[in-house]
């Protein structure tokens, strides 16, 4: 199967792992990775000792764990970002079919903590939320089908992994975890924007999504009234939102003080979906400035590597990667600033969560493999020639 | 790749035929070709991602400083409080003032506070419950402390509180009790005016401000116009004068005791600019305290219910004068015209007789005096149906009144189905037609102006706009000379007082059968319409009695002349002075008297 990539760099053997690694690896994003991991810890330290309290622990439970979890998911980053983008790739489509198994299989042995969404496995010290490690895999699996599209005399990639996104966004509404849905549907979208979508097919795309919306906001009173009462400052206090957007005006520009916030007691998602309102009330606009400048760094900086990447199955994994890891930081934080809809989603490497962390840990990993630098001249024609088909 | 293929084969067959002669392996040219293909299209393929990869870049910048931009706005306002309603308006604080026609006070707004809880923060949820339950009575300490404890993060306690119980609530000491200022709206009259001025409640509720809202009434009608910030709080200046309301309201409220009547209503309205000056109905409520709407029952034994407007009735005689006047105006009959009145008059076999026997025939002016069913039917006769209907609608007798009151469009008239001979002698003495005293005040004013008169709750600036005109000057004249002598000679005759004369017409209708089928023979309507000074009328004055019995005589007397005259009589002497009206007083002797001043 390995025959429908092309150009992946030649090894020379014998060169020192470490150093070669150094070398390429895109340092700037791997330092910003490990700086939001350091604030992640920061804000469990403020987020976490309520729910701690809540269930009876003590008080930095959490943050011990996150510690841990952290660790191990720095571990996988670095292992992963070691590897060489065809290795990453065969373990990432194997990973990719366990990940989609356990997450057939989930409405049979999945526990759903009460939370009304089954999602998650238990395994007694902790659990595993399969469609975060899924979503990696996905991306590699999708940007493999679509780059051996391309090959000449390839399968219909495209086709193949447009069925593998539908099948997968399927089985998360099912759950139901739209959000992640979302993020899975958007990840095959920009990869396939990258990979050469018809212009006519995306204008035609843009143009019908301004007439429905326009349409359905001037004769849908209910749907004008949902986007007016989004697009409207007021929120109603007594709801998570409505405590996220008081924690950010509380916030200010330089924070109520390490320790002094109060939101971190009304929320019970303070510690991962709205870790951003925890960071803005007792830390204030700058450290939430600073989280969004890492993530945008990474994110800008990858597609920027990945703009002279000449192979095409990297080019389109990195890229899909590194959108999925961007956007859902956006989510998060366009959630809680209320420029988007209520979403149920994690802050990469920011939000408490194991699967979450060590996913995220993997994703990075694999986003720093591919956007390793390494020559990009004929040498892969040469090698691609000399294969023979 | 299939436009490839067919511009370039992969395998040219003159380049194969040549290679072959050469013993070269012809799949090597096969094979070249096939990597140069691909070669091109890594490169188109790799030439579109670089620039979709750099417009995809440029996207997440800009989404990131979407947010962080928002982050920033958000960063730099003020937190809010919980609100229990989250709404998109904004709450506009001042609501403008009610006021009378010299600018006395009707509605106003008062500061108060609201009383809320945060049950989160509450120390002592159970202390805290009971000690509000003392302070309230009206509250269950069990309940307080299901929400205190339950899942709700806010809760009103109170809607507004007085200063005492807010300073007995700080005492409780428990900082998961919290104190909003709103205003509140304030009747500082009380039941006066009450069914005029309506009442307001709560819309839109913050902890910081609360939307005061009209509910009925006034209130309702102008809701906008008072919530209205363009007016700057300037007050609403009504047509009403508060010192001839209270006393009309006083004298309505003696009378209505004294006649033993369950309900009465009455109307002093300007002559010329259909301003009404007072208008009651009795029973009457707080509008401070607004009652209940009756949920079961008839809505008009409700206090609610305002039978000047929206009590539509057989008002009886005093519809006479109109079909009078209209004969006149028609040139059918003049003031001295004699009319048969032999009874019974009988049409469809259907006998109308008088109220008590007048001889063979009266003249025009004695059929009003005297109250005669039997002429004025025979002169109804003369008009006809459509003609009698095309005047009573331009008295506006026909549709609701345009008053500017929510309950006005309520108070539409009844009429009859089929408008024939029978409903045209019927209707001109008042019976099988039904309208509120309301539009009878306006349809006397109209008719003694000679021009449409508009009902109208705001005082007017400056000369009134004349309306089409009814009858004829002298016409309405006349009719204004037949009033006058109905008082002066005829069936009003208590109507004469000291110091003023008045005018006008009795009516007493029997009521009709809630079940339908006939009328009572115990229960009236007493009305009298009229005007004063009866010379150059200027207030028609409307007194309604429900279900009146005068029990001074051997006799329950029930008629108009001995209920609804009296009451109209007191109502006069009391507000022609506060209207600014000169008594005519006959001086009496001035021996032994000194007038400062002047001059011998």
């Amino acid at each position: 199967m390995t025959e429908m990539v092309y150009g992946t760099a030649p090894v020379a053997s014998g060169d020192p792992v470490l150093p070669r690694w150094w070398r390429t690896i895109d340092k700037w994003s791997m330092t910003c990775i490990f700086l939001l991991f350091g604030i992640g810890l920061m804000l469990g330290l403020a987020a976490s000792p309520p729910l701690a309290a809540r269930n009876g622990l003590e008080p930095f439970h959490y943050v011990i764990r996150q510690s841990i979890f952290g660790g191990a998911a720095i571990v996988a980053m670095l292992i992963t970002s070691m590897m060489s983008p065809i290795l990453v790739r065969r373990l990432a489509v194997l990973g990719f079919g366990i990940a989609l198994a356990s997450l057939a299989l989930l409405p049979f042995f999945g526990t759903d903590f009460g939370k009304g969404a089954t999602r998650w496995y238990s395994l007694g010290f902790a659990s595993v939320q399969p469609s975060e490690f899924l979503k990696p895999g996905f991306v590699v699996a999708a940007a493999w089908f679509m780059a051996a599209g391309q090959e000449i005399g390839g399968p219909p990639g495209k086709t193949y992994s447009f069925v593998l996104t539908i099948l997968i966004v399927a089985l998360l509404a099912l759950q139901p975890d739209f959000g992640q849905a979302a993020l899975i549907l958007f990840a095959w979208g920009v990869m396939y924007f990258v990979a050469g979508a018809p212009m006519t097919l995306l204008v035609t795309l843009a143009a019908g999504v301004v007439l429905a919306g326009t349409f359905a906001y001037n004769n849908s009173e209910h749907f004008a009234r949902r986007i007016d009462g989004f697009l409207s400052a007021d929120v109603d206090p007594t709801t998570q939102l409505g405590y996220a957007t008081n924690a950010i005006r509380e916030g200010g520009f330089f924070g109520v003080g390490v320790g002094e916030g109060q939101v971190k007691w009304s929320l019970p998602d303070a510690h991962t979906d709205f870790i951003i309102a925890v960071a803005a009330e007792e830390y204030g606009l700058i450290c939430v400035l600073v989280i969004i400048l890492l993530y945008a760094t990474i994110v800008v900086r990858s597609l920027f590597r990945l703009i002279r990447e000449r192979d095409t199955f990297i080019r389109l994994a990195g890229t899909g990667l590194a959108c999925a890891f961007g956007v859902q930081a956006m989510i998060n934080m366009g959630v809680a600033v209320r420029l988007l809809p209520a979403k149920g989603m994690t802050l990469p490497f920011v939000s408490y969560g194991g699967s979450s962390l060590i996913a995220g840990g993997i994703t990075v990993g694999m986003l720093l493999a591919f956007t390793r630098s390494r020559p990009q001249g004929e040498i892969a024609d040469v090698l691609g020639r000399g294969r023979g088909r | 790749m299939s436009y490839d293929a067919l511009r370039r084969p992969l395998r040219p067959l003159a380049r194969i035929i040549r290679a072959r002669e050469q013993g070269e392996n012809p799949d090597d040219i096969a094979r070249e070709n096939l990597r140069l293909r691909h070669e091109k299209m890594q490169k188109k393929a790799r030439d579109r991602a670089e620039s979709r990869l750099l417009v995809l870049g440029l996207a997440f910048v800009i989404a990131f400083g979407t947010i962080g931009a928002r982050m920033g706005i958000l960063a730099n306002t003020d937190p809010e409080e919980p609100r229990a309603v989250a709404s998109g308006n904004p709450i506009i604080g001042q609501r403008s003032d009610i006021v009378d026609r010299n600018g006395r006070i009707l509605a106003t707004n008062f500061d108060t506070h609201s009383l809320y809880a945060h049950p989160d923060d509450l120390i002592d949820p159970a202390n805290a419950a009971r000690e509000l339950a003392r302070i309230f009575p009206e509250l269950e300490a069990e309940k307080l402390y299901a929400d205190f404890t339950g899942s709700r993060k806010f809760l009103w306690v109170r809607r507004q509180i007085s200063p005492e119980q807010m300073q007995a609530v700080h005492d409780i000491g428990d900082p998961g009790l919290l104190f909003g200022p709103r205003e509140m709206r304030l009747y500082p009259n009380g039941p006066i005016a009450a069914h005029i001025l309506g009442g307001a409640s709560y819309g839109n509720e913050g902890v910081s401000s609360a939307e005061v809202i009209g509910v009925a009434g006034v209130e309702r009608h102008f809701d906008e116009v008072l919530r209205d910030p363009a007016n700057e709080g300037r007050p609403l200046a009504l047509s009403l004068d508060l010192t001839v309301q209270a006393a009309l309201e006083e004298v309505l409220a003696g009378g209505m005791t004294l006649m033993n009547a369950k309900g009465a209503a009455a109307i002093i309205m300007d002559i010329d600019t259909g301003e009404v000056m007072a208008m009651a109905s009795l029973p009457d409520f707080d509008p401070n305290n607004r009652p209940r709407v009756l949920t079961e029952g008839d809505q008009s034994d409700s206090p609610l219910f305002n039978r000047a407007l929206q009590g539509v009735y057989e008002l009886g005689s005093v519809f006479k004068i109109f079909t009078v006047a209209q004969a006149m105006d028609l040139g059918l009959v003049n003031p001295d015209t004699m009319i048969d009145t032999t009874g019974p008059l009988r049409v469809g076999g259907f006998p109308i007789r008088d109220f008590r026997n007048y001889g063979p025939e009266l003249s025009v002016t004695d059929v009003i005096v005297k109250s005669s069913n039997i002429g004025t039917g025979r002169i109804a006769m003369m008009i006809g149906a459509d003609r009698q209907r095309d005047f009573l609608d331009s008295l506006g007798l026909l549709e609701p009144t345009p008053i500017e009151m929510t309950e006005g469009r309520t108070g539409q008239p009844l009429l009859p189905g089929n408008w024939r001979e029978l409903s045209t002698i019927t209707i001109s003495y008042g019976h099988g037609i039904s309208v509120s005293p309301l539009h009878l005040a306006a349809a006397y004013s109209s008719l003694l102006n000679g021009t449409r008169v508009t009902p109208t709750l705001l005082r007017q600036q400056g000369p009134v706009e004349q309306g089409p005109r009814i009858v004829s000057a002298p016409v309405a004249d006349r009719a204004r000379d037949m009033l006058a002598q109905v008082v002066s000679r005829g069936t009003a005759s208590f109507a004469r007082i000291e110091g003023y004369t008045i005018g006008g017409k009795t009516g007493t209708a029997d009521k009709p059968r809630e079940a339908g089928g006939g009328y009572y023979d115990d229960k009236v309507i007493a009305t009298f319409a009229g005007m004063f000074p009866a010379e150059e009328p200027e207030y028609v004055i409307v007194v309604t009695l429900d279900e009146p019995v005068e029990t001074s005589g051997p006799e329950p007397r029930r008629t108009a002349g001995w209920t609804a005259v009296p009451v109209a009589a007191e109502m006069v002497r009391r507000t022609a002075p506060l209207l600014g009206l000169r008594p005519q007083v006959e001086l009496g002797s001035l021996d032994g008297v000194t007038l400062t001043g002047s001059r011998d």
